[in-house]
Order: structure tokens, then C-alpha cells, then sequence
């Protein structure tokens, strides 16, 4: 046996009581119906044992509109509304206002919808949401795509990616046009709190959900779901992926706190973004100078996320 | 309390005497003056309403929705555009069995634009799964709210209800209006306390999905629960008037139809110059008669069989229409008296169409016309005032 030093044995927990980091508690039970290695269902997973059995949840028309199972298995331990595609922030809503009307004050309400539930056809009703400023918490996994469909674009979807709407083909038709930054929106709203998250780091998510129960006000939380089906990549990668997306700064994990920015997971230096694309078949067409551009773009945003952070510590004490 | 005020006015103070605890509206031409009236008898505290101010009315009727389900009595008041903004809504509440209740102030769709009265935008919302109510006056618009609320959540029906309002002539006109009080409307109108809704001691999903072979067994459930509301619309009423002293004429309700030669149809304001124009026929020893359409949704199809038995000639006078195939409400009389014997003459006339004025004039004309088709039909429609058509 190798010959280990204190401090990895104690990074190991021997010599200690291991510390449990995530609840042991499951508020989803086996059966559901998504894919091999599919982001979606850990983030739920994950969701609902940071939040609780005390949580009402509203999901719109997205893979976990199906997942749960049909009527009337349901693998979620929580009272679930299902709702219209475009209606999360309105339904989630509702359900706060009749709670406040009923005097129910200590149920945590949850809209979890996917990326174009969310930036596409359901970001009126998330607007709205947060502009009155409702205590809820909005959940947007994001798997850069219309998965449920069959993998067509949305707004969220990367540059470069192929879907079946950006089929490439001898046009070249990729996606064209950059990712829809719904941090940023969320924090030109000035939102109490908004975070990105991923399943490859389920103490950190557990611990913005937490954050985000103890706020009063709306909340954002942005999910990085990958999408193996989608993604055009082996079901065992997924968590793998979580970790080149951070390493690389594709994705990065920050969180926003009444304008204030904290990135939550900050490499010493990036990785190579070509580590992280050619792990999935989406973005294996791309050429050398698509590649490096997509390289630039991602340098450039890891550099103003940075300031902006920088920038906004300054804000702290004001 | 006996107060002077709009329909939109006695559409708030229906809101505000049922206790519907939460409200959810946009504004739009000419609905505004109910959520501005609403808004302030919660700012004045004289409503106890939680109020969200939606950017839509599609969020406004989802938000209804999911609040309905987590056991509030829900309102809301649309219009028009904003109406057909809900249409994926309405659907949705039915579908979902929420006895949310909503006014509509019922105005013309554009383009072109137009803002007056035209039934529309309601009666494209016939296959949605709501209950539909036309009303003559702001009293009528004020106790349907009541009536709604009482049949929308009874336990075997669980369906949404609209209450139509003309725009302008109900909606911004004064009348005298008997507003009841809240205690009194308690004794008719218990708190709203579903068996099932969302809770996390009893953690239920609503509206997942099913197999093919479950789908129908639903839908049935919604169309049963339809058909119980037509008897249901008579009982409510007659129970309504017990308490308050008050009906409004039942499903359909007949002004000197029953030894009348030629009968009128008509939905919504235009019935009450239409009964002036009967008085005044009448009085010259011509026998006419008015049937206003009260309830749209469930159709009342008795009481138009009963009508077909009083007379010999029927106008159906509607204020919308589905191109490519007649009036809505002359489709629906057709097919109801489809298959019956003795069937007086039928005649459809389109009228009022945005807002186009009704006068008694315009009334006796149409009238009298009906009453000259003694020898048959001179056109299965006509379109009243349009230029070139009709002779008009």
C-alpha cells in the first residue's frame, strides 16, 4: 500500500467522523424515465435534497414533464403542478399568492423548467416574475436544447453546436449565434440572487439552493444539465463533462448576490476549451477557425466575469 | 346596498362580495376600469385579495390556475385580445377542473381594430370547457359572478365560468346595482376548500401525463361534468333567487314568446332594446316575442327545443360570426332542433359587429322582416346595415 501523509488521510476522512455533505434524504424515488446518464435527473435529484419535502414544485412542457412517469406513477415526493410551456413564472406565481392568501409561510415554491421553457418561450413570464419581485425560486436546467423534442435549438444552445435544427450539412448550418446569457438578464433585474450551478458539483448546488431558501424575493438558479442524447456523447461522461465545463471556463459557476459577483469555482488557469468540445459529437464539425474563435470568445468571457467580479466587490460595503 | 355603477364596477364588487383571494388581470380596453377598481379596494382595505399584477393575460390565467389549485378562489377580468392571449389557458383551466371565474368585456377582435361591443371574441372560446354567461344589465353581471362561483365549485362540476359583459353599454354605463353583502353572500357562497390540491402533507401531481387509454376517460369526466351544469345553471338560479329575490330569466329567458308568430334570439345588452321594440309591436297587435340567450355554455338545448314548440318564425340575431359557416348561435339552434317535427322557419341575422349601433329602429325592421316570412325563407342569412346587402 502506498504510503499516504496526514493530510490525505484526513482529506479521506479517515482519522475523522466522515462529514455527509448531501443529504442522505430522497424526495425522488427509482423510476423515472429520462436517459442513460442524463444531467436533468440528477439536478432534480439534487434540488429537492437541498430543498426539502416542504417545496411545491410547477414544471412546464420539458424532459421532466415526462420523467416523473405517466398517470399516475410519479417519482417525485412533492406536490407537482404541471403547467403550459411558456407559464412557469406565472404558475409558480399563483401558487405563492394562494399560499400568502391561505397564511402558508414556511413551503418553498419552485418553478424547474428547461433552457427554452426558460430563455425562449417562457422568459415574459420569468420577467414578470422576478420584476414583482416574487419569493419563489426559479430553476432553469439547462441542457442547451430542446431535449424533450428530439434536439432542436434554443437560445441556450452554444455556438458551433449541431442540433437537428442546426444540422450542419454542407451549408455549415451550426449554430450561428452565441449562447443567451440568462445570469446577466436575471441580474439586469436586479434579483436578490441568481447562481449557476451543475451536477458535476452537488455540494456546491446544494449549498446556492440552500442560500437561495434563506432569501426573500425571486431567485434564479441555472443548472448546468448535460445531455448525453443530445450532446452526442457517451452516458458516462457526464459528470466528467461538469468538470472540463468549469476547468475551461465554458460554463463557469458563479453567483450573483444582490449585484455583488462571486465565481464559486475559480481555476488558476483554464484549460484548453478544445478538452471540453471533443468530448461531444455536437461540436465535432467545427473547423480550426471556428474552434479558436469559440476559444476567444470563451478567454474573453471567463476575463469580464473576473472584473466583474472584481468590480463588484467594491459594492459590498456601499 | 343599492349603489349606481358600471359593469365593470359590478363585475370588482362581484369579486370583492364572493372573497376571491386571489386576483390576477391585465388591463385592457374597456376591462381596465374592473382591475383599477379592484386595485383600489385592496389598497383600501375593504378587499382582502392578494392581487398579482401579470405582464399578460396568459400569465394572468396561468397564474389563476396554479393558485386555484393550491385551494384560492381565483378572479380575473379580460377583454378581446386578451381573451384569445388566454385561449391555451382556458383550455388548461378546464382541463384541469379549476373553478376559476373571469369577466369578459366582450369587444371586437382586430384587425381592424375596434374597441365596441361583438360577441367575438367569447364565442370562439365555445369549445374551451368554460361555462358562458351573456348578460342584459350590470345587476345580471354582478349575480352571475355569485351564481358562478356557487355552480363552478361544486364538487361533481369543477369547471371554469365567463361572465359576458357588452363593452360600453354594460361596461361603462350606470345603473342602479343592488350590491349584497359579504356576510350575505357567506350564506349562499361557502368558502371555497377542494379535496384535492397542492399541499405537501398530501403531495399530489396535477396535470401529468397520461397513455392514450386514460386521456378519454377525462375528457368524458369534463363533458359529464358539463352536461350536470346545464341542470345546474337552473337550480343555482332558483336557489339564488331564494336568497336574494332575484332571477334573471333561467338559461334562456322568454319575454312574450308564448303565442308569439315570429320570435328574436338574442345575446347580451342589445335583448333590453329589443324588449322595448316587443312592448311597442305588441302594442300595435303585432305578436313578437323575445328569447335571450342567457347561458351560452352548456347550451341550453330544452329550453330552445321548448321555444321551437311556441312559435312559428325565429330570428337568430347573433353578434359574431364564424366565417365560412353562419352565426355561432345559429349553428347551435340548428343542430339542436335537428331531427324535431313541426320546426318553425329559422332565419340568421349577423349584427352589431364592432360596435355598429342597434337602434329600436333598426330592431322594429328586423322584426317585422321575421314576421313576413310567413310564406318561407327569402335568404338563410343577412347581414344587418351592411352596405349593398339586404336592401340595407
Amino acid at each position: 500500500m502506498q504510503k499516504l501523509n496526514g493530510s490525505a488521510l484526513k482529506a479521506m476522512g479517515v482519522g475523522n467522523m466522515v462529514k455527509k455533505t448531501i443529504p442522505e434524504e430522497e424526495y425522488m424515488n427509482a423510476g423515472h424515465v429520462g436517459c442513460l446518464g442524463c444531467g436533468a435527473c440528477n439536478a432534480m435529484r439534487y434540488t429537492l435534497k437541498a430543498l426539502g419535502p416542504k417545496t411545491i414544485m410547477s414544471i412546464p412542457a420539458c424532459c421532466w414533464a415526462v420523467m416523473p412517469g405517466p398517470f399516475p406513477l410519479k417519482t417525485l415526493e412533492v406536490p407537482l403542478l404541471n403547467t403550459a410551456f411558456e407559464t412557469t413564472g406565472a404558475s409558480i406565481s399563483g401558487i405563492k399568492a394562494a399560499l400568502d392568501a391561505k397564511g402558508i409561510t414556511d413551503v418553498t415554491v419552485v418553478g424547474f423548467a428547461g433552457d427554452g421553457g426558460t430563455a425562449d418561450i417562457g422568459i415574459q413570464a420569468l420577467s414578470g416574475m422576478v420584476e414583482r419581485g416574487t419569493d419563489v425560486i426559479y430553476i432553469m436546467y439547462d441542457n442547451e436544447a430542446y431535449m424533450n423534442t428530439g434536439i432542436q435549438r434554443s437560445s441556450s444552445t452554444p455556438v458551433g453546436a449541431w442540433t437537428t435544427t442546426t444540422p450542419v450539412g454542407k451549408n455549415q448550418e451550426w449554430k450561428k449565434q452565441p449562447k443567451k446569457n440568462m445570469m446577466e438578464i436575471m441580474v439586469a433585474h436586479e434579483i436578490p440572487y441568481a447562481a449557476s450551478v451543475s451536477v458535476g458539483y452537488p455540494e456546491d448546488m446544494i449549498k446556492k439552493l440552500r442560500k437561495a431558501q434563506s432569501i426573500r424575493g425571486p431567485k434564479f438558479i441555472q443548472i448546468y444539465a448535460p445531455c448525453p442524447t443530445g450532446w452526442r456523447m457517451a452516458p458516462d461522461k457526464t459528470i466528467e463533462i461538469c468538470k472540463l465545463a468549469v476547468s475551461t471556463g465554458a460554463y463557469p459557476m458563479y453567483e450573483v448576490e444582490n449585484g455583488v459577483y462571486k465565481i464559486t469555482h475559480k481555476p488558476s488557469e483554464l484549460k484548453p476549451v478544445m478538452e471540453y468540445l471533443k468530448l461531444q459529437g455536437r461540436f465535432r464539425h467545427l473547423p480550426q477557425e471556428e474552434l479558436d474563435s469559440i476559444q476567444a470568445n470563451i478567454t474573453k468571457r471567463w476575463n469580464l466575469l473576473l472584473k466583474k467580479e472584481e468590480f463588484t466587490q467594491g459594492l459590498v460595503d456601499l | 346596498m343599492k349603489m349606481v355603477m358600471t359593469g365593470n364596477y359590478a363585475s370588482a364588487y362581484g369579486s370583492m362580495v364572493c372573497r376571491a383571494e386571489v386576483v390576477s388581470a391585465y388591463p385592457i380596453t374597456p376591462q381596465t376600469s374592473v382591475v383599477e377598481k379592484i386595485a383600489s379596494l385592496v389598497a383600501s382595505g375593504e378587499m382582502k385579495t392578494q392581487f398579482v399584477k401579470v405582464e399578460s393575460e396568459h400569465s394572468a390565467m396561468a397564474a389563476l390556475i396554479a393558485a386555484s389549485l393550491t385551494g384560492a378562489r381565483t378572479y380575473t377580468a379580460t377583454s378581446s385580445h386578451g381573451l384569445l392571449l388566454m385561449h391555451e389557458l382556458l383550455i388548461w383551466a378546464a382541463g384541469a377542473r379549476t373553478p376559476v371565474v373571469m369577466s369578459n368585456v366582450c369587444r371586437a377582435n382586430g384587425p381592424p381594430w375596434s374597441v365596441w361591443a361583438d360577441h367575438h371574441d367569447a364565442m370562439a372560446q365555445r369549445d374551451t370547457g368554460w361555462m358562458q354567461v351573456f348578460c342584459e344589465g350590470n345587476q345580471e353581471v354582478l349575480d352571475s359572478i355569485i351564481m358562478s362561483y356557487k355552480l363552478a365549485e361544486r364538487e361533481d362540476i369543477r369547471l371554469p365560468s365567463m361572465i359576458n359583459e357588452d363593452a360600453f353599454i354594460l361596461s361603462h354605463t350606470v345603473e342602479p346595482v343592488d350590491v349584497p353583502d359579504k356576510e350575505e353572500v357567506d350564506s349562499f357562497l361557502p368558502s371555497y376548500n377542494p379535496r384535492f390540491k397542492l399541499d405537501t402533507d398530501e403531495p399530489y401531481g396535477f396535470g401529468s401525463l397520461v397513455m392514450p387509454e386514460m386521456y378519454m376517460e377525462f375528457r368524458f369526466k369534463i363533458n359529464e361534468a358539463m352536461e350536470s351544469a346545464r341542470q345546474g345553471w337552473r337550480d343555482v338560479e332558483k336557489d339564488f333567487e331564494k336568497h336574494f329575490g332575484r332571477n334573471h330569466g333561467g338559461m334562456i329567458e322568454f319575454y312574450q314568446c308564448e303565442d308569439a308568430d315570429a320570435v328574436l334570439i338574442i345575446a347580451g345588452s342589445v335583448a333590453s332594446t329589443a324588449k322595448d321594440v316587443v312592448d311597442k309591436l305588441r302594442s300595435e297587435g303585432k305578436k313578437v316575442g323575445l328569447a335571450r340567450m342567457r347561458v351560452y355554455r352548456p347550451f341550453p338545448v330544452e329550453e330552445i327545443r321548448k321555444l321551437a314548440g311556441m312559435t312559428n318564425i325565429i330570428g337568430i340575431c347573433d353578434r359574431s360570426y364564424t366565417f365560412g359557416h353562419w352565426g355561432p348561435m345559429a349553428q347551435e339552434i340548428r343542430g339542436a332542433l335537428y331531427g324535431q317535427t313541426d320546426l318553425p322557419i329559422l332565419k340568421n341575422y349577423i349584427m352589431g359587429l364592432g360596435g355598429k349601433d342597434l337602434t329600436p329602429e333598426i330592431l322594429e325592421k328586423i322584426f317585422l322582416k321575421t314576421l313576413g316570412l310567413t310564406e318561407g325563407l327569402d335568404a338563410e342569412i343577412e347581414w344587418i346595415g351592411v352596405k349593398g346587402h339586404g336592401g340595407w
